[in-house]
């Protein structure tokens, strides 16, 4: 723990707290979108937002896996999962997201679907050895960072001559969700907010290596800074950011050094670019059609392609119409402009993924930082 | 004695390599030769060994505080304990929890058809020993046997039984603002032992179970401040974080936690770390919270102290006027957070 501990400490963070206060510029505004869920909940869980300067505003983006996949994908693995001859593996974090009908995971599975949550891949290659008779699917879901895992089990499942697994793959990409959130090109990402910066992901970036995101940096004209998920990671980040803003930059530069190369994680790399290609479009919740921004199981191993293997189709669902988590996960509202939000809408009876994992905007909000609204209703109260 | 129908009935359970058949639950002489072989030699209790169906107890003076608990922890053995010490220690600790000292148990017992009758032997003395060590009996039970599959190898119930002294009333709503609250020590141990051992999960751990009976450092607690402790309760299921919650709505009040006075072993902050999950929102099976009266906490904070099983016991916050009954907490980082319940299960099957 000492190792993480060093990453912790509030002696530190209260150093770096004054340094971005003497160089944050009061006269401006620093709006910097954290596209992963990790550095979500790292700033809610320890309380970040109250060591910024009130000029710098943090705002959650998209890059929390369950909130992203549109519900259309979750009908499909809830159909796949209720029939008699699967057995389907999954994250846990899937198992509440709400899906169309009041459906879920969690539900099927209580109403007799075989859903098991597992820690990873290889509790899917074993199930799918131990029982023969199941065909076991692997509910692949999450950005660069889990791809290799999954990318990995196809490889062992081909070794082993493992013909009843296979994986439901829904792997994204972040540097196109980036690229959907800047551009604003998309219907529904028409309304996008001015963003002065991004803290760049973490575990994606050991894969990818920082280079993928200096093509951002330099297509939008915005900094980038790479940072790891501790609380102490993401203040150097945001005074890295806050320095380039006011120098005019617009670079990457590399905050998780102790983890992030250039090039990154060659074998990760090779593993998933042998198993998946890109596809021509993927839905996500929130940014809607991003061109080139998912993987699929590529055809040199279409015996392990779920979607293949049972014909799955993904038929479009709609959110409920009040849900604010596409707005929110762009980054153009914050969980409390959502009207469901602590109402009808709570981690215990989600009604939007946002709400659901640890890295959702609105979880990570209603969990760890709810009480700041009182200060501000109790501000607004005070200037009407 | 006549002798050949008690041979006959003398049919001796093959402890060693045995298993609980359906027989054993069925009324018949398999299932008394199961009661007293295993379970009336484990606990030794004299209105056990009565015969009857129900015991007859003769209380002290005071007034009688009932709890009863089920107990269907997974694996049933686990690094510093079982699922019988489990179910003696937790239920004695609800009891105490009100000021309360226990006098006796009740054990029920749901056995599913093929279980180890060495296992079940292993649990009865662990269940025994924890009895006597606590310094309570176990006074009648009841044992049942289902079909392979219909449970998941031993479900317990115990009910406890104990004595308050009158006029000692502590309550979930007795909480004010101002008062403080008391940790007896490190948060988070028992859910992650049994976690190392869980059978898709094991990892290499030296952290035990902290099942332990509060009963002694209760009545130590009592003696020194008795009249200013507002209330107990045992962090189990849902943590440190729920335990609170619960207090605070009972209350309608709000509490203010410091962090870094909350004690987590490193091996368990280390384990949590890795599984992704906060030691507040994990079990504890021998801890306690106490909230009391702000001037008396430095006398109750001794006594805890003083007591083997609160030698690490701290201040960790005090309780606040907040309509909405917030738990909120300075983290160790220097910002603010709630302390929430937990939404859905973090471990299913802990206790």
């Amino acid at each position: 723990m000492k190792h993480v501990d060093e990453y912790r400490s509030g002696e530190l963070a209260r150093g770096i707290a004054r340094r971005i206060a003497e160089d944050a510029d009061p006269a401006r505004r620093y709006a910097f979108m954290e596209f992963c869920g990790g550095h979500t909940h790292a700033i809610s869980r320890y309380g970040i937002e109250d060591l910024l300067p009130p000029q710098v505003r943090m705002i959650h983006g998209p890059g929390c896996p369950v909130c992203v996949l549109p519900m259309g994908r979750l009908d499909a693995a809830i159909r796949l999962a209720r029939r008699a001859d699967v057995t389907l593996c999954t994250y846990g974090d899937m198992m509440r997201v709400p899906a169309s009908g009041g459906q879920s995971l969690q539900r099927a599975k209580a109403e007799g679907a075989d859903i098991r949550m597992v820690y990873s891949t290889l509790d899917g290659l074993r199930i799918a050895a131990e029982e023969p008779d199941r065909q076991v699917v692997f509910f692949a879901i999450g950005f660069e960072t889990t791809a290799p895992a999954t990318a990995q089990a196809v490889l062992m499942a081909e070794r082993r001559g493992l013909a009843n697994f296979s994986v439901f793959c829904n792997h994204v990409l972040t540097p196109p969700a980036i690229g959907a959130i800047m551009s604003g090109t998309e219907v529904e990402t028409a309304v996008s907010v001015p963003l002065d910066g991004f803290v760049g992901p973490a575990h994606v970036s050991t894969i990818t290596g920082w280079k993928p995101f200096a093509e951002v940096a330099e297509r939008f004209a915005k900094p980038v800074v790479i940072a790891g998920f501790e609380p102490l990671d993401v203040m150097q980040a945001v005074l890295m950011l806050v320095r380039q803003v006011n120098d005019g930059r617009a670079e990457v530069e590399n905050q998780y050094v102790r983890a992030v190369t250039e090039q990154g994680n060659a074998r990760a790399q090779d593993a998933v670019s042998r198993v998946f290609r890109l596809r021509n479009s993927f839905a996500w919740r929130g940014l809607g059609e991003v061109p080139a921004s998912g993987l699929e199981v590529s055809p040199d191993f279409a015996g392990f392609d779920a979607e293949r293997r049972f014909g799955i189709e993904t038929l479009a669902a709609a959110d409920n119409p009040a849900c604010e988590c596409g707005a929110i996960l762009r980054g153009v509202k914050k969980p409390v402009e959502c009207r469901l939000f602590g109402t009808a809408c709570t981690p215990e009876t989600p009604m939007g993924s946002c709400m659901v994992s640890s890295e959702g905007a609105c979880a990570a909000h209603w969990t760890y930082g709810r009480f700041r609204d009182r200060a501000r209703q109790a501000a607004a109260h005070a200037g009407a | 004695m006549p002798a050949p129908e008690a041979k006959a009935f003398r049919r001796k359970l093959d402890l060693a390599k045995g298993r609980v058949d359906l027989s054993h639950g069925a009324g018949g002489r398999a299932m008394v030769r199961l009661i007293e072989d295993v379970f009336h030699a484990a606990y030794a209790s004299p209105e056990l060994a009565a015969g009857n169906d129900q015991a007859v107890l003769a209380l002290p003076p005071g007034r009688v505080v009932v709890s009863t608990d089920g107990y269907v922890v997974s694996p049933l053995f686990f690094p510093g304990g079982d699922i019988g010490l489990l179910a003696v220690n937790g239920t004695i600790n609800d009891v105490a929890m009100a000021g309360a000292m226990p006098v006796a148990l009740t054990a029920a017992f749901v056995i599913e058809e093929g279980f180890p009758l060495a296992d079940l032997q292993r649990i009865a003395l662990s269940m025994g020993a924890a009895a006597r060590a606590a310094g309570i009996r176990i006074v009648t039970g009841d044992t049942k046997v289902v079909e392979r599959g219909k449970a998941d190898g031993v479900f317990i119930t115990t009910t406890g039984i104990g004595v308050a002294p009158d006029g000692r009333s502590w309550r979930g709503d007795a909480a004010r603002a101002g008062d403080a609250v008391i940790l007896s020590g490190s948060i988070g141990d028992h859910g992650v032992a049994v976690m190392s051992r869980r059978e898709n999960l094991s990892f290499d751990t030296e952290i035990l179970s902290d099942t332990a009976a509060l009963h002694g450092l209760v009545a130590q607690m009592a003696a020194a401040a008795g009249p200013s402790i507002r209330l107990l309760r045992d962090p189990t299921r849902g943590g440190l974080a729920a335990t609170l919650n619960e207090i605070a709505q009972q209350s309608r009040v709000g509490f203010r936690l410091s962090e870094e006075a909350i004690p987590v072993r490193p091996e368990v902050a280390a384990a949590c770390e890795l599984l992704g999950l906060d030691p507040l929102n994990v079990a504890n099976e021998g801890k306690l919270v106490a909230v009391v009266a702000a001037e008396a906490a430095g006398a109750v904070l001794a006594a805890m102290q003083a007591h083997a099983l609160g030698r690490e016991a701290r201040v960790i916050g005090h309780a606040t006027a907040d309509p909405d009954c917030f738990v909120e907490m300075e983290t160790s980082f220097g910002g603010g957070r709630i302390v929430d319940w937990l939404a859905g299960e973090q471990l299913p099957r802990i206790c």
